[in-house]
Protein backbone atom coordinates (compact mmCIF):
# COMPACT_ATOMS: atom_id res chain seq x y z
CA UNK A 1 0.00 0.00 0.00
CA UNK A 2 0.84 3.56 -0.47
CA UNK A 3 0.92 5.13 2.86
CA UNK A 4 -0.57 8.54 1.50
CA UNK A 5 2.09 11.49 1.97
CA UNK A 6 4.73 9.84 3.55
CA UNK A 7 6.56 10.60 0.51
CA UNK A 8 5.50 14.45 0.76
CA UNK A 9 6.55 14.46 4.56
CA UNK A 10 10.13 13.67 3.51
CA UNK A 11 10.55 15.43 0.66
CA UNK A 12 14.14 17.20 0.58
CA UNK A 13 13.17 20.51 -1.37
CA UNK A 14 10.42 21.10 1.38
CA UNK A 15 12.65 20.12 3.66
CA UNK A 16 15.62 22.36 1.96
CA UNK A 17 12.65 25.46 2.38
CA UNK A 18 11.58 25.02 5.73
CA UNK A 19 15.93 24.81 7.07
CA UNK A 20 15.61 28.69 5.39
CA UNK A 21 13.09 29.50 7.27
CA UNK A 22 14.26 28.81 10.34
CA UNK A 23 17.30 30.27 9.16
CA UNK A 24 15.17 33.22 9.01
CA UNK A 25 13.99 33.63 12.23
CA UNK A 26 16.57 31.97 14.58
CA UNK A 27 18.30 35.21 15.20
CA UNK A 28 18.65 34.34 18.99
CA UNK A 29 20.75 31.02 21.11
CA UNK A 30 17.68 28.84 21.69
CA UNK A 31 17.99 25.61 23.24
CA UNK A 32 15.10 23.34 21.77
CA UNK A 33 14.45 19.68 23.82
CA UNK A 34 12.73 16.95 21.80
CA UNK A 35 10.32 15.16 24.85
CA UNK A 36 9.80 12.12 22.47
CA UNK A 37 11.95 9.18 22.18
CA UNK A 38 10.56 8.94 18.27
CA UNK A 39 11.54 12.33 17.77
CA UNK A 40 15.40 11.58 19.25
CA UNK A 41 15.92 8.60 16.31
CA UNK A 42 14.15 11.04 13.84
CA UNK A 43 16.57 14.03 14.58
CA UNK A 44 19.51 12.00 14.56
CA UNK A 45 18.38 8.99 11.59
CA UNK A 46 17.65 12.03 9.38
CA UNK A 47 20.72 14.39 10.87
CA UNK A 48 18.66 17.08 11.64
CA UNK A 49 21.24 18.37 14.37
CA UNK A 50 23.99 19.53 11.62
CA UNK A 51 21.54 20.99 9.44
CA UNK A 52 20.27 23.74 12.43
CA UNK A 53 21.75 27.32 12.24
CA UNK A 54 24.12 27.95 15.09
CA UNK A 55 21.55 29.22 17.41
CA UNK A 56 19.83 26.61 17.72
CA UNK A 57 20.75 23.40 20.15
CA UNK A 58 18.46 20.66 19.86
CA UNK A 59 18.89 18.30 23.22
CA UNK A 60 16.55 15.12 23.68
CA UNK A 61 14.56 15.11 26.80
CA UNK A 62 12.92 12.12 28.87
CA UNK A 63 10.47 10.85 26.59
CA UNK A 64 11.53 6.99 26.47
CA UNK A 65 9.27 5.16 28.25
CA UNK A 66 11.65 2.37 28.71
CA UNK A 67 14.63 4.74 29.40
CA UNK A 68 12.34 6.56 32.30
CA UNK A 69 11.45 3.75 34.20
CA UNK A 70 12.45 3.36 37.57
CA UNK A 71 14.93 0.18 38.78
CA UNK A 72 12.92 -0.44 41.26
CA UNK A 73 10.14 -1.15 39.15
CA UNK A 74 11.90 -3.24 36.77
CA UNK A 75 13.46 -5.42 40.03
CA UNK A 76 9.19 -5.59 40.63
CA UNK A 77 8.85 -7.13 37.04
CA UNK A 78 11.89 -9.63 37.46
CA UNK A 79 10.74 -10.38 40.80
CA UNK A 80 6.82 -11.25 39.60
CA UNK A 81 8.66 -13.44 36.60
CA UNK A 82 10.41 -15.50 38.60
CA UNK A 83 6.99 -16.48 40.98
CA UNK A 84 5.76 -19.88 39.70
CA UNK A 85 3.32 -20.41 37.09
CA UNK A 86 3.27 -16.63 36.07
CA UNK A 87 4.21 -16.27 32.17
CA UNK A 88 5.74 -12.76 32.12
CA UNK A 89 3.84 -11.00 28.57
CA UNK A 90 6.05 -7.68 27.78
CA UNK A 91 6.91 -5.82 24.84
CA UNK A 92 10.13 -6.44 23.21
CA UNK A 93 11.94 -2.92 24.58
CA UNK A 94 11.66 -4.24 27.63
CA UNK A 95 13.94 -7.82 27.65
CA UNK A 96 17.20 -6.07 28.02
CA UNK A 97 16.56 -3.31 30.22
CA UNK A 98 19.29 -3.57 32.87
CA UNK A 99 17.63 -3.44 36.65
CA UNK A 100 19.64 -3.49 40.07
CA UNK A 101 20.62 -6.69 39.35
CA UNK A 102 19.27 -8.62 36.35
CA UNK A 103 17.54 -7.85 33.23
CA UNK A 104 14.11 -9.87 31.93
CA UNK A 105 16.38 -11.09 29.30
CA UNK A 106 18.83 -12.67 31.36
CA UNK A 107 16.13 -14.19 33.68
CA UNK A 108 14.68 -15.50 30.33
CA UNK A 109 17.95 -17.28 29.57
CA UNK A 110 17.56 -18.85 33.14
CA UNK A 111 14.25 -20.71 32.39
CA UNK A 112 11.77 -18.16 33.21
CA UNK A 113 8.90 -17.91 31.12
CA UNK A 114 8.78 -14.50 29.77
CA UNK A 115 7.39 -13.66 26.17
CA UNK A 116 7.72 -10.72 23.99
CA UNK A 117 4.33 -9.37 22.44
CA UNK A 118 3.36 -6.56 19.84
CA UNK A 119 0.07 -6.05 21.68
CA UNK A 120 -1.55 -6.07 25.34
CA UNK A 121 -4.22 -8.46 23.76
CA UNK A 122 -1.76 -10.71 22.36
CA UNK A 123 -0.95 -11.57 26.17
CA UNK A 124 -4.73 -12.15 26.78
CA UNK A 125 -5.04 -14.84 24.29
CA UNK A 126 -1.49 -16.59 26.12
CA UNK A 127 -3.77 -16.43 29.16
CA UNK A 128 -6.91 -18.27 27.36
CA UNK A 129 -4.36 -20.46 26.00
CA UNK A 130 -3.04 -21.36 29.10
CA UNK A 131 -5.50 -21.39 32.01
CA UNK A 132 -2.86 -23.11 34.65
CA UNK A 133 -0.59 -20.17 34.67
CA UNK A 134 -1.15 -16.76 35.68
CA UNK A 135 -0.33 -13.93 33.04
CA UNK A 136 0.94 -10.94 34.03
CA UNK A 137 1.36 -8.02 30.96
CA UNK A 138 4.32 -5.61 31.89
CA UNK A 139 2.71 -2.23 30.97
CA UNK A 140 4.96 0.40 30.36
CA UNK A 141 4.46 3.24 28.33
CA UNK A 142 3.13 6.78 28.30
CA UNK A 143 -0.49 8.01 27.24
CA UNK A 144 -0.26 6.73 23.83
CA UNK A 145 -0.31 2.75 25.34
CA UNK A 146 -2.17 3.28 28.30
CA UNK A 147 -5.69 3.10 26.75
CA UNK A 148 -4.70 0.13 24.76
CA UNK A 149 -4.26 -1.62 28.21
CA UNK A 150 -7.36 -0.16 29.43
CA UNK A 151 -9.08 -1.46 26.55
CA UNK A 152 -7.73 -4.80 26.65
CA UNK A 153 -8.92 -5.14 30.93
CA UNK A 154 -12.03 -4.17 29.57
CA UNK A 155 -11.96 -6.81 26.97
CA UNK A 156 -10.72 -9.58 29.81
CA UNK A 157 -13.40 -8.27 32.28
CA UNK A 158 -15.77 -8.77 29.50
CA UNK A 159 -14.58 -12.61 28.65
CA UNK A 160 -14.40 -13.30 31.79
CA UNK A 161 -10.42 -14.17 31.76
CA UNK A 162 -9.44 -14.71 35.21
CA UNK A 163 -5.33 -15.91 34.82
CA UNK A 164 -4.61 -12.55 33.37
CA UNK A 165 -3.22 -9.00 35.25
CA UNK A 166 -1.63 -6.15 34.26
CA UNK A 167 1.64 -4.42 36.32
CA UNK A 168 0.92 -0.71 35.14
CA UNK A 169 4.05 1.06 34.86
CA UNK A 170 2.52 3.66 32.78
CA UNK A 171 3.13 7.38 33.01
CA UNK A 172 1.85 10.54 31.85
CA UNK A 173 3.75 13.00 30.10
CA UNK A 174 2.20 16.51 30.70
CA UNK A 175 3.59 16.78 34.66
CA UNK A 176 6.83 15.52 34.29
CA UNK A 177 7.52 18.46 31.56
CA UNK A 178 6.42 21.25 34.69
CA UNK A 179 9.12 18.72 36.36
CA UNK A 180 11.65 19.65 33.84
CA UNK A 181 10.83 23.16 33.09
CA UNK A 182 11.04 24.01 36.75
CA UNK A 183 14.70 22.49 36.60
CA UNK A 184 16.87 25.16 36.98
CA UNK A 185 19.60 23.40 35.67
CA UNK A 186 17.76 21.88 32.54
CA UNK A 187 17.15 25.44 31.20
CA UNK A 188 14.78 24.97 27.55
CA UNK A 189 13.45 27.67 25.42
CA UNK A 190 11.24 25.82 23.24
CA UNK A 191 9.42 22.32 23.69
CA UNK A 192 9.01 19.75 21.11
CA UNK A 193 5.82 17.88 21.91
CA UNK A 194 5.30 14.13 21.39
CA UNK A 195 2.76 13.42 18.06
CA UNK A 196 1.31 10.20 19.58
CA UNK A 197 0.75 10.90 22.83
CA UNK A 198 -0.63 14.22 21.96
CA UNK A 199 -3.20 12.14 19.50
CA UNK A 200 -4.33 11.11 22.99
CA UNK A 201 -4.50 13.99 25.33
CA UNK A 202 -4.78 16.32 22.71
CA UNK A 203 -2.82 19.84 22.63
CA UNK A 204 -4.69 21.27 25.85
CA UNK A 205 -3.24 19.46 28.79
CA UNK A 206 0.13 21.55 27.87
CA UNK A 207 -1.41 24.69 28.02
CA UNK A 208 0.36 25.53 31.50
CA UNK A 209 3.71 24.91 29.85
CA UNK A 210 3.00 28.54 27.65
CA UNK A 211 0.73 29.79 30.27
CA UNK A 212 2.77 29.22 33.36
CA UNK A 213 6.07 28.98 32.35
CA UNK A 214 6.34 30.93 29.37
CA UNK A 215 7.66 28.16 27.09
CA UNK A 216 6.60 27.83 23.78
CA UNK A 217 5.53 24.19 22.75
CA UNK A 218 4.41 22.77 19.38
CA UNK A 219 3.31 19.22 18.85
CA UNK A 220 4.96 17.73 15.97
CA UNK A 221 4.99 14.15 13.72
CA UNK A 222 7.86 12.05 13.12
CA UNK A 223 8.79 12.50 9.14
CA UNK A 224 11.23 15.13 8.46
CA UNK A 225 9.03 17.48 7.36
CA UNK A 226 6.98 17.24 10.37
CA UNK A 227 9.91 17.77 12.75
CA UNK A 228 11.71 20.94 11.20
CA UNK A 229 8.08 22.44 10.50
CA UNK A 230 7.52 21.93 14.68
CA UNK A 231 10.99 23.47 14.99
CA UNK A 232 10.49 26.62 12.89
CA UNK A 233 6.89 27.56 14.20
CA UNK A 234 9.16 27.56 17.86
CA UNK A 235 11.99 29.03 16.24
CA UNK A 236 9.31 31.70 15.20
CA UNK A 237 7.70 32.03 18.68
CA UNK A 238 10.61 32.33 20.58
CA UNK A 239 11.69 35.08 17.64
CA UNK A 240 8.23 37.45 18.28
CA UNK A 241 8.35 36.35 21.79
CA UNK A 242 5.56 34.27 22.17
CA UNK A 243 4.32 31.63 23.87
CA UNK A 244 1.76 29.13 23.24
CA UNK A 245 0.81 25.61 22.35
CA UNK A 246 0.58 24.86 19.06
CA UNK A 247 -0.15 21.81 16.41
CA UNK A 248 2.28 21.07 13.78
CA UNK A 249 0.97 17.25 13.23
CA UNK A 250 -2.86 18.11 12.59
CA UNK A 251 -3.49 14.60 10.90
CA UNK A 252 -2.82 13.23 13.76
CA UNK A 253 -3.58 15.27 16.44
CA UNK A 254 -6.25 17.39 17.37
CA UNK A 255 -6.51 19.64 20.07
CA UNK A 256 -8.72 17.88 22.12
CA UNK A 257 -7.20 14.49 21.64
CA UNK A 258 -9.34 10.98 21.24
CA UNK A 259 -11.84 11.14 23.41
CA UNK A 260 -12.59 7.76 23.87
CA UNK A 261 -9.22 6.97 24.57
CA UNK A 262 -9.40 9.47 27.60
CA UNK A 263 -12.81 7.78 28.80
CA UNK A 264 -11.14 4.34 29.28
CA UNK A 265 -8.23 5.72 30.60
CA UNK A 266 -10.21 6.73 33.06
CA UNK A 267 -12.21 3.49 33.42
CA UNK A 268 -9.42 1.86 34.11
CA UNK A 269 -6.99 3.91 35.54
CA UNK A 270 -6.61 6.36 38.81
CA UNK A 271 -3.82 8.92 38.73
CA UNK A 272 -0.79 7.76 41.12
CA UNK A 273 2.85 9.02 42.06
CA UNK A 274 5.44 7.38 39.80
CA UNK A 275 8.99 7.28 40.08
CA UNK A 276 11.08 8.52 36.94
CA UNK A 277 14.73 7.51 36.66
CA UNK A 278 16.88 10.60 36.40
CA UNK A 279 14.11 12.97 37.72
CA UNK A 280 12.02 11.14 40.73
CA UNK A 281 9.13 10.76 42.28
CA UNK A 282 6.60 13.00 40.54
CA UNK A 283 3.04 13.22 42.10
CA UNK A 284 0.06 12.26 39.79
CA UNK A 285 2.27 10.87 36.78
CA UNK A 286 1.80 6.98 37.36
CA UNK A 287 -1.72 5.26 36.68
CA UNK A 288 -2.64 2.87 39.51
CA UNK A 289 -5.41 0.45 38.31
CA UNK A 290 -8.83 1.79 39.82
CA UNK A 291 -10.20 -1.02 42.44
CA UNK A 292 -13.29 -1.75 40.12
CA UNK A 293 -10.31 -3.51 37.80
CA UNK A 294 -8.31 -5.10 41.17
CA UNK A 295 -8.50 -8.38 40.00
CA UNK A 296 -6.82 -7.81 36.92
CA UNK A 297 -3.78 -5.70 38.99
CA UNK A 298 -0.57 -7.60 39.21
CA UNK A 299 0.30 -5.71 42.65
CA UNK A 300 -2.53 -7.29 44.15
CA UNK A 301 -2.69 -10.78 41.97
CA UNK A 302 1.26 -11.75 42.30
CA UNK A 303 2.12 -9.63 45.59
CA UNK A 304 6.24 -9.79 45.84
CA UNK A 305 9.10 -7.94 47.55
CA UNK A 306 11.59 -6.90 45.34
CA UNK A 307 15.40 -6.02 46.72
CA UNK A 308 16.95 -3.60 47.64
CA UNK A 309 16.93 -1.27 44.19
CA UNK A 310 20.88 0.34 43.71
CA UNK A 311 21.87 2.81 40.53
CA UNK A 312 24.20 1.24 37.82
CA UNK A 313 27.83 2.58 38.57
CA UNK A 314 28.59 5.00 35.49
CA UNK A 315 25.92 5.47 34.01
CA UNK A 316 24.43 8.93 33.04
CA UNK A 317 21.49 7.90 31.78
CA UNK A 318 19.05 10.03 34.43
CA UNK A 319 21.32 13.25 33.59
CA UNK A 320 20.79 12.39 29.62
CA UNK A 321 16.83 12.24 30.39
CA UNK A 322 16.43 15.40 31.93
CA UNK A 323 18.86 16.87 28.68
CA UNK A 324 21.75 18.40 31.40
CA UNK A 325 24.69 15.74 29.77
CA UNK A 326 25.00 14.59 26.06
CA UNK A 327 25.11 11.03 25.75
CA UNK A 328 28.58 11.37 24.40
CA UNK A 329 29.70 13.02 27.62
CA UNK A 330 28.82 9.57 29.41
CA UNK A 331 32.34 8.10 29.92
CA UNK A 332 30.73 4.75 28.93
CA UNK A 333 29.36 5.80 26.10
CA UNK A 334 30.85 3.68 23.31
CA UNK A 335 33.27 2.42 25.29
CA UNK A 336 32.12 0.19 27.80
CA UNK A 337 28.55 0.95 26.64
CA UNK A 338 26.83 -0.36 23.18
CA UNK A 339 23.51 -1.21 21.91
CA UNK A 340 25.13 -5.09 21.79
CA UNK A 341 26.38 -4.69 25.99
CA UNK A 342 24.56 -1.68 26.91
CA UNK A 343 24.89 -0.72 30.26
CA UNK A 344 22.33 1.83 30.90
CA UNK A 345 18.21 1.78 29.44
CA UNK A 346 19.59 4.59 27.53
CA UNK A 347 21.23 2.35 25.54
CA UNK A 348 19.20 -0.55 25.45
CA UNK A 349 15.47 0.87 23.73
CA UNK A 350 16.00 1.68 20.19
CA UNK A 351 14.53 5.21 21.60
CA UNK A 352 17.09 5.77 23.94
CA UNK A 353 19.36 8.91 23.60
CA UNK A 354 22.50 6.88 23.89
CA UNK A 355 21.37 4.46 21.22
CA UNK A 356 20.00 7.27 18.60
CA UNK A 357 23.60 8.94 19.06
CA UNK A 358 25.49 5.67 18.60
CA UNK A 359 23.71 4.40 15.85
CA UNK A 360 23.83 7.49 13.96
CA UNK A 361 26.73 9.20 14.93
CA UNK A 362 27.35 9.74 11.32
CA UNK A 363 25.07 11.93 10.42
CA UNK A 364 24.15 13.90 7.73
CA UNK A 365 21.55 10.73 6.33
CA UNK A 366 19.77 11.75 2.99
CA UNK A 367 16.79 13.30 4.25
CA UNK A 368 14.70 10.48 1.96
CA UNK A 369 16.99 7.60 3.34
CA UNK B 1 7.49 3.26 22.28
CA UNK B 2 5.29 5.45 21.39
CA UNK B 3 5.13 4.87 17.58
CA UNK B 4 1.83 4.56 15.54
CA UNK B 5 2.27 3.35 11.93
CA UNK B 6 -0.36 4.19 9.43
CA UNK B 7 -2.17 1.61 8.09
CA UNK B 8 -5.95 1.64 5.93
CA UNK B 9 -8.81 -0.45 7.66
CA UNK B 10 -10.05 -3.26 4.67
CA UNK B 11 -12.80 -5.03 6.85
CA UNK B 12 -14.18 -4.69 9.79
CA UNK B 13 -15.63 -7.79 12.09
CA UNK B 14 -17.00 -8.62 15.36
CA UNK B 15 -16.10 -6.77 18.65
CA UNK B 16 -14.60 -4.03 16.56
CA UNK B 17 -11.91 -6.63 15.43
CA UNK B 18 -11.05 -5.17 11.86
CA UNK B 19 -8.27 -6.12 9.13
CA UNK B 20 -6.14 -3.53 8.10
CA UNK B 21 -3.14 -3.17 5.30
CA UNK B 22 0.23 -1.89 6.64
CA UNK B 23 2.65 -1.49 3.69
CA UNK B 24 1.15 -4.32 2.00
CA UNK B 25 0.75 -6.81 5.85
CA UNK B 26 -2.57 -7.63 6.93
CA UNK B 27 -2.89 -7.00 10.32
CA UNK B 28 -5.65 -7.42 12.92
CA UNK B 29 -5.99 -4.75 15.03
CA UNK B 30 -9.02 -3.55 17.48
CA UNK B 31 -11.12 -0.45 16.38
CA UNK B 32 -12.42 -0.06 20.37
CA UNK B 33 -10.30 3.49 20.41
CA UNK B 34 -11.36 4.89 17.54
CA UNK B 35 -15.20 4.13 17.13
CA UNK B 36 -15.79 6.33 14.41
CA UNK B 37 -13.04 4.27 11.67
CA UNK B 38 -14.67 2.58 8.78
CA UNK B 39 -13.77 1.03 5.84
CA UNK B 40 -11.04 2.22 3.70
CA UNK B 41 -10.52 5.00 6.13
CA UNK B 42 -6.43 5.61 7.55
CA UNK B 43 -5.76 4.76 11.26
CA UNK B 44 -2.55 5.14 13.44
CA UNK B 45 -1.62 1.68 14.57
CA UNK B 46 -0.03 1.07 17.83
CA UNK B 47 0.17 -2.20 20.22
CA UNK B 48 -2.56 -3.50 18.38
CA UNK B 49 -4.71 -0.77 18.43
CA UNK B 50 -5.85 2.11 16.14
CA UNK B 51 -5.52 4.88 18.09
CA UNK B 52 -6.79 7.86 15.38
CA UNK B 53 -8.54 8.22 12.19
CA UNK B 54 -6.12 10.14 10.07
CA UNK B 55 -7.11 13.38 8.80
CA UNK B 56 -6.95 13.23 5.17
CA UNK B 57 -8.21 17.17 4.83
CA UNK B 58 -5.63 18.10 7.28
CA UNK B 59 -2.59 16.42 5.85
CA UNK B 60 -3.41 18.26 2.61
CA UNK B 61 -3.60 21.35 4.25
CA UNK B 62 -0.48 21.23 5.82
CA UNK B 63 1.58 19.78 3.28
CA UNK B 64 -0.20 23.14 0.98
CA UNK B 65 0.42 25.20 3.34
CA UNK B 66 3.84 24.26 3.24
CA UNK B 67 4.44 24.28 -0.26
CA UNK B 68 3.07 27.86 -0.89
CA UNK B 69 5.47 29.61 2.16
CA UNK B 70 8.43 30.97 0.01
CA UNK B 71 6.11 32.74 -1.95
CA UNK B 72 6.70 36.44 -1.20
CA UNK B 73 3.10 36.39 0.32
CA UNK B 74 3.51 33.28 2.60
CA UNK B 75 4.28 33.45 6.06
S1 LIG C 1 26.22 5.62 27.41
FE1 LIG C 1 25.44 3.83 28.58
S2 LIG C 1 26.29 4.08 30.61
FE2 LIG C 1 26.46 6.06 29.60
S3 LIG C 1 24.58 7.18 30.12
FE3 LIG C 1 24.19 6.11 28.20
S4 LIG C 1 23.24 4.19 28.84
FE4 LIG C 1 24.26 5.00 30.67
Amino acid sequence: MDVKHVSEFRDPILAKRLIDKINDVADTPMKLMEVCGTHTVAIAKYGLRDVMPETVTLISGPGCPVCVTANSDIDMAIEIARQDDVVLATFGDMMKVPGSYSSLAREKADGRDIRVVYSPLDSLTVAEEHPEKHVVFLGVGFETTAPTVASAIQTAESRGVDNWSVLSLHKTVPYALKALVDDPEVQVNGLILPGHVSTIIGSRPYAFLAEEHGVPSVVTGFEPIDVLQGIWMLAKQIHEGEAKVEIAYKRGVMPKGNQTALKRIDEVFRPSDSEWRGIGVIPGTGMAIRDEYGGFDALKRVPVTPPEPREIPGCQCGDVLRGIVLPFDCKLFAKGCTPEHPVGPCMVSSEGSCAAYYRYTDYGKDLDA
Amino acid sequence: MCLAIPAQVRSIGEHRMAEVDIMGVTRTVSLDLVPEADVDDYVLVHAGYAIQVVDEEFANETLELLKQMDQPTGV
